[in-house]
């Protein structure tokens, strides 16, 4: 078992533990925890694709993970906001309680 | 395999898994910082300074204080803590199961990670930004506007409602 291997496993490891948070827990906050788990594990792809691929001059995998941070941090912003407004108005953060698009 | 990456790898995932299954929603953002540090290691380890160094600041450095921040103001005053995994959890649990067990079969039973080691590249900061502000630098303006709208449109979103109805 090659190192590549080893990153590859622990990548897809963080991936299903966030794919599981997502999709088992109700609150809304931890959902968006675990969206960003699974960014994280793609970035993590990237980089060690990278750097135990042909040619890692290239600097393509870097640049992918530079600007997939950039994407995950406004993501994050704008779903944090997102569910600071639907506390306001529905005073939960149960996604399985925020049931109605119309206020 | 060194003893190092399994030293990360394990810290990693078991605050990972803590972030996503502890009950007090303090301690899941606490233990998420710790994954995003444990994976800004990994990059340190794979030879991306820079990729490592910039996890740091927007992730540990900003998103995990946001996530706590959103979490200590959406803290409502009854603890809803007997219901914390939706009605169909073995379903969400089977799914991650079945995603990871498929994609844990392709890496083992892929040709690509039986290839020789190439040399390790040293990306400088220098090579970087030359990269970005050359080949790059179409996207490099599209994240700077996405950036500003994202941001603007997250502090629209969240100020208070005005009355509309005057």
């Amino acid at each position: 078992m090659n190192e590549l291997n080893g990153y590859l496993l622990l990548s897809a490891l963080l991936f299903a533990i966030g794919l599981a948070g997502a999709l088992t827990r109700r609150n809304a906050i931890i959902v968006l925890i675990g969206i960003e788990l699974m960014l994280n594990a793609a970035n993590l792809n990237f980089i060690a694709f990278w750097r135990y691929g042909p040619n890692p001059e290239a600097l393509t995998g870097v640049m992918f993970a530079i600007f997939s941070i950039a994407i995950a941090a406004a993501e994050a912003a704008v779903g944090l906001a997102l569910i600071i407004a639907i506390h306001r108005h529905f005073k939960t953060t149960d996604v399985g309680r925020v049931d109605r698009m119309k206020g | 395999m060194d003893a190092i990456f399994a030293i990360i790898a394990a810290l990693t995932v078991v605050s990972a898994a803590g972030a996503m299954f502890l009950r007090n929603l303090v301690h899941c953002a606490l233990c998420l910082a710790v994954t995003f540090g444990g994976l800004a290691l990994l990059y340190l380890k794979l030879g991306a300074q820079f990729v490592g160094f910039a996890q740091v600041l927007v992730y540990v450095g900003a998103v995990a204080i946001l996530i706590l921040f959103a979490i200590l103001l959406t803290r409502s005053g009854q603890d809803d803590g007997h219901n914390l995994l939706s009605n169909k959890w073995w379903l969400g649990a089977g799914v991650a199961g079945a995603v990871f067990v498929t994609l844990a079969m392709c890496v083992q039973g892929s040709f690509v990670t039986g290839n020789r080691i190439p040399a390790a590249a040293d990306p400088s900061v220098k090579a970087i930004g030359t990269a970005l502000m050359s080949n790059y630098v179409l996207p490099l303006e599209v994240i700077a506007l996405l950036l500003t709208a994202a941001l603007i449109g997250a502090v629209i979103i969240a100020q208070k409602e005005k009355e509309t109805g005057k």
